[in-house]
């Protein structure tokens, strides 16, 4: 009915915070050399991407179910008092699991990724060398 | 079905973002996250509709058919809208400079 709305809520949230950190990032990146390990707006642009994806196509198909109308008050299940009762039991039981298994995804995303990085740090530099031998 | 169409494009907009990789000219992370987020989003709207009325997991149907094209073709158009407007190879440029 309108489960997506907590996803777009969640997007809405993490947006913000992404403009903020990335103009944190901007100001601090004039005084050090630029860690791409410390980029968080970078990782939180893709937690956006994920959810602003995922709630464009959910609405396409809340629309296609005649669940979201154009004009007010959107939502179909408004137009009745009876039914806004289940569309609140339906955005809690659905839209808030949604919205924490993008996020969970997204966070081993963000492990992982660290992990990758600090792993391929940690190894040394070797020079390569020409060795003799060989047909 | 909108669910396994949905699944399926994301896949292979990831294998085209990994044959691309590291670069991302034309943007096909964006087209990635757009697909993996409706496809999580949905795998979680089924399985909680699959526990809570032990219907069916997957509709295959020609309406939910229906959708799941055409939820695949508005991801494509969104991803086509953000990469006409960013315009990586500078085409508009070229083109209005004639």
């Amino acid at each position: 009915m309108a489960c997506f709305l907590v996803p777009t809520g969640e997007a809405l949230v993490t947006t913000v915070i992404q403009k903020i950190a990335k103009k944190k990032e901007e100001k601090a990146g004039g005084e050090r050399t630029g860690n791409t390990s410390t980029k968080w707006s970078q990782r939180l642009g893709w937690l956006n991407k994920l959810l602003w994806g995922g709630v464009i196509m959910l609405c396409l198909e809340h629309i296609w179910h005649g669940e979201v109308v154009p004009w007010p008050p959107f939502l179909t299940a408004m137009d009745t008092p009876g039914d806004v009762k289940p569309m609140v039991h339906e955005i809690v039981t659905f839209g808030i699991p949604m919205a924490i298994s993008v996020t969970v995804v997204w966070a081993i995303m963000v492990v992982f990724v660290e992990l990758r990085a600090k792993a391929t740090k940690d190894v040394p530099e070797v020079k390569a060398q020409t060795v003799d031998g060989g047909v | 079905m909108w669910f396994l169409l949905t699944a399926l494009a994301a896949l292979i907009a990831s294998v085209l973002w990994y044959i691309n990789a590291p670069e991302d000219k034309y943007k096909f992370s964006l087209l990635s996250f757009i697909y993996w987020g409706a496809t999580i989003m949905w795998l979680v709207d089924h399985v909680k509709a699959y526990t809570l009325d032990r219907g069916e997991f997957f509709e295959v149907n020609n309406n939910a058919t229906a959708l799941g094209f055409s939820v695949v073709l508005f991801g494509l158009f969104v991803w086509l809208v953000v990469l006409m407007v960013s315009d990586p190879k500078g085409v508009w440029k070229k083109v209005l400079k004639r």
